[in-house]
């Protein structure tokens, strides 16, 4: 019944390093008794359903309980042949977007090494198959938020190439006119809501840009506004109040949002385990009312079945979904992160599940596509990223005129000088150089 | 409590009709009104362009009337000069959250209880009602998530005015407030805007014990980003509250517990103040007060001493927490070269802090005596009545200072 998210997502595979004794719920394909609660067909309220979804726990049935929460709704046909999954077309463009990811976050490294970004700088080596398998399933009005870790989001969501590496080179020419960096992509026409340094600190903004997706067709009376918000975080995050005040009212107000946990399982030099009393993220979506899912993060098939059920429930009102991506970061947390703590073993592990690997390997397997095909996309790739490097070398560094705009919206927030003038009239303002 | 301050206030009206027969002072006041209602019809409207608002004629004014609301001499006054409707501070808050979530329908309230339980200071009863649930939002007791829920929404072309039931409560959204709210529009490079208001009653109450009676202008100001303002009468709050909601800035107004039932009389016709201004409450001669919010009826009570002892101080309301109105400010202090800074805030690293400091910077060479600030103690406020009572800036205190700032630069009257 719930093979959508059973058969494909359901494997909880443990690293080999880590001290975690393997519990039955690794035999998430096994059907519990609990699960006929949630058979669809057998309740109409779909209120009821999700209050039978919170007293699951309490009838001590926990390890048992199918990772997947069968309140989301099952199409009657479930594709048999494991080909089906992708066309060819979709499969080249999964390939292309990831390759993108992995090769622009490649250049990062190497322009970060030579000196022409600076700070902090994140890399989403090995997790490509998120940001691909969530956010080709959207919408250009759908929203995207993320945490620093956030280059692949932002070309996934459609930002170019040459605007996220003149951004991150502090370039006029980049997203957000070089003021942000690499922790703060934003874009309002991708509906890229950023980019944040804190964690958590960007889950309630998804959340806003749901509730508005929900106030626009139920006050301003825009029916089809049907967007949907995606957050990605990680493991850390899943820790913070944030997270969970925003799961309460996401899930109260049935807001139309995916919460992506990208569970790397290390914050920094922190293992998830070691962080966390309860590990698997995807039960605490059962707690607050929404249906929690887990799944392979490394296989972007996968991610990609269980967010198009995420999405599209979102997008029918039926409220949000809380899906943990088990994934790894093939780097450090940043590029100044010796990343001396990790086990070798579990790095090579995760590197034989390289999600790039995994899709090529695939395609060739069922005869999608042709070598040739492959290495004209890396190809192009390549000389995309190599013209974004291009573009943003060449671009200008913000003059000194930039300093003093965009501090506020409507610059009289400045204030009215001594000489009776807002200070935002000064000459000098323009120039950068009034004293504000 | 509601009737001391409106007692207070009668009672400056009456004296101060009655002092200020002086030919000066009325042909300002008769000459302030037509210039009130033309700075109030001219400002704040969005497609207002700067030359429009330098047009006020500042300048060419005489010194001591301004552009800004000069409700100096009293609400009887106003009320003579037109009808308008007598209500509380905060119905006059109400009315101008109703008038704006008319006026444009992305306008939206959410905090705890404002919807169905009307706000814990009334202040959004009836709103509910009327507007429905989703647009006054009653939210479940989380300030981080749910302002930074607002702050999403508002990029998202939303209006949301964020209710904190006290000030205090705020402490919980400071990361979003500082990280989301003030610097947003400078790091997404100016894609994205943040149209918040965010208000809620502050201050020191009447034994609210030291969580609840604290002053967060302080821990706000120095967040880049954000306007701050603080409202003291219903006319100036009604005003200012559509000024706040209208503009594009991130707006955080400041309420105080104890003027919520100060009763006067507004005009009937829309207005809207505007929000870098500060308000000339009493023009003077002698010594500048510069105050906001609660301490307002501390110095007029204070200053109504200090007239029956034949000073002549003149009283600004700085209404503009952040950014100050250096103009009205600086022109006062050319003119009585003496300040004194009266407010609510702790001494260390509050309003008055900072506004002594802008005050030294700008206008030095017009001081003839240093900067006397008056703040509330660095102590947590305590329980009891008299304690409470001491940690703040009362009336005599005020008048010893004037007195002592005028002795020591010795011009006395």
């Amino acid at each position: 019944m719930a093979s959508t998210f059973s058969t494909p997502a359901t494997k909880l595979i443990q690293p080999p390093s880590l001290n975690f004794s393997p519990t039955p719920t690794t035999n998430r394909t096994s059907r519990s008794p609990i699960k006929s609660l949630f058979h669809p067909l057998k309740n109409h309220n779909h209120k009821l359903r999700l209050n039978k979804c919170n007293s699951a726990p309490s009838h001590g049935q926990s390890t048992t309980v199918v990772a997947v929460s069968d309140t989301v709704k099952k199409p009657k046909s479930t594709p048999t042949l494991p080909n089906l999954l992708i066309t060819k077309e979709e499969g080249l463009e999964l390939y292309e977007d990831m390759i993108l990811g992995r090769y622009f976050e490649d250049m990062c490294a190497q322009m970060y090494y030579r000196g022409k970004m600076f700070g902090f700088v994140h890399l989403y080596n090995g997790q490509e198959a998120v940001s691909t398998g969530f956010i080709k399933l959207l919408k250009q009005q759908d929203s995207v938020v993320s945490t620093y870790r956030d280059h692949v989001h932002a070309l996934s969501k459609g930002v170019p190439a040459r605007a996220v590496m003149s951004e991150l080179f502090g370039r006029t020419t980049g997203c957000c006119r070089g003021q942000g960096g690499s922790m703060h992509m934003f874009s309002k026409e991708h509906n890229l809501l950023g980019g944040f340094a804190f964690i958590g600190e960007g889950i309630p903004v998804a959340t806003g840009a749901a509730f508005t997706s929900k106030y626009r067709r139920e006050v301003l009376k825009e029916d089809d506004c049907d967007h949907v918000s995606v957050a990605f975080f990680g493991d850390g995050t899943a820790n913070n109040g944030q997270f969970f005040e925003c799961l309460n009212m996401a899930a109260l107000w049935k807001l139309p949002i995916v919460f992506v946990v990208e569970n790397n399982l290390w914050a920094i030099g922190m293992s998830h385990l070691r962080a966390t009393s309860v590990p698997e993220i995807w039960k605490k979506g059962p707690a607050f009312g929404m249906p929690g899912v887990h799944v392979d993060g490394m296989d972007v098939l996968k991610v990609r079945e269980v967010a198009k059920e995420a999405i599209n429930r979102a997008r029918r009102g039926e409220g949000p979904t809380l899906v943990e991506c088990e994934t790894y970061r093939f780097r450090g947390h940043s590029l100044a992160d010796p990343d001396e703590l990790r086990d070798p073993s579990e790095k090579s592990h995760y590197a034989t599940r390289d999600p790039i690997t995994a899709l090529k390997k695939y395609m060739f397997d069922n005869n999608l596509v042709s070598e040739a095909e492959l290495k004209a996309i890396e190809k192009k790739i390549d000389e995309l990223v190599e013209e974004a490097v291009e573009f943003a070398d060449s671009s200008p560094h913000p003059p000194r005129t930039q300093l003093l705009e965009n501090v506020f919206a409507d610059p009289r927030g400045f204030g009215i000088g001594p000489d009776g003038k807002y200070r935002c009239e000064d000459p000098k303002f323009t120039e950068g150089t009034a004293h504000v | 409590m509601a009737v001391v301050f409106q007692a207070i206030g009668a009672d400056t009206a009456l004296s101060s009709t009655n002092l200020f027969v002086s030919k000066r002072t009325h042909f300002s006041y008769r000459q302030s009104l037509p210039e009130r209602k033309t700075s109030v019809c001219a400002v704040r409207s969005n497609g207002i362009s700067f030359s429009g608002l330098n047009s006020r004629g500042r300048k060419a004014e005489p010194l001591i009337t301004n552009a800004v609301a000069t409700k100096a001499e009293s609400p009887t006054a106003s009320a003579a000069s037109k009808p308008g409707h007598e209500l509380l501070l905060y119905e006059a808050l109400r009315e101008g959250l109703d008038e704006e979530m008319e006026r444009d329908p992305t306008v939206w309230v959410l905090g705890e209880d404002v919807g169905h339980y009307g706000g814990s200071y009334k202040v959004t009863k009836g709103l509910a009602e009327k507007y429905g649930d989703l647009r006054v939002l009653d939210t479940p007791i989380c300030e981080n998530s749910f302002t930074g829920m607002a702050i999403g929404a508002a990029m998202n072309g939303l209006r949301p005015i964020i209710e904190g039931m006290n000030m205090g409560f705020l402490l919980l959204a400071f990361n979003q407030i500082s990280n989301n709210c003030g610097m947003l529009h400078y790091t997404s490079g100016g894609q994205f805007t943040i149209p918040v208001v965010i208000r809620g009653p502050g201050g020191v109450g009447r034994h609210l014990g030291p969580e609840h009676s604290q002053r967060l202008e302080s821990y706000f100001q120095s967040i880049p980003g954000i306007q701050m303002v603080a409202c003291s009468t219903p006319y100036n709050a009604k005003g200012l509250m559509k000024a706040a909601i209208r503009s594009k800035n991130p707006v955080i107004f400041f309420e105080h517990v104890l003027l919520y039932n100060i009763k006067e009389r507004i005009p009937d016709e829309e207005y809207v103040l505007n929000l870098e201004e500060a308000e000339m409450v009493r023009p003077g001669e002698q010594v500048t007060i510069l105050t906001y919010s609660r301490m307002r009826y501390h110095v007029m009570q204070a200053a109504q001493t200090l007239v029956n002892k034949g000073y002549d101080p003149e009283v600004i309301d700085i209404r503009s927490l952040k950014p100050f109105d250096l103009y009205t400010i600086g022109n006062s202090v050319k003119k009585t070269h003496k300040v004194l800074i009266v407010e609510e805030c702790m001494q260390t690293g509050g309003i008055g802090a900072s506004l002594m400091a802008a005050i030294d910077e700008n206008f030095h060479d017009y001081l003839d005596a240093r900067i006397v600030c008056l703040s509330s103690q660095n102590v947590p406020t305590p329980y009891p009545g008299k304690l409470e009572e001491q940690t703040l800036v009362q009336p005599p205190k005020i008048v010893t200072a004037v007195e002592q700032l005028c002795a020591s630069t010795g011009s006395c009257q």
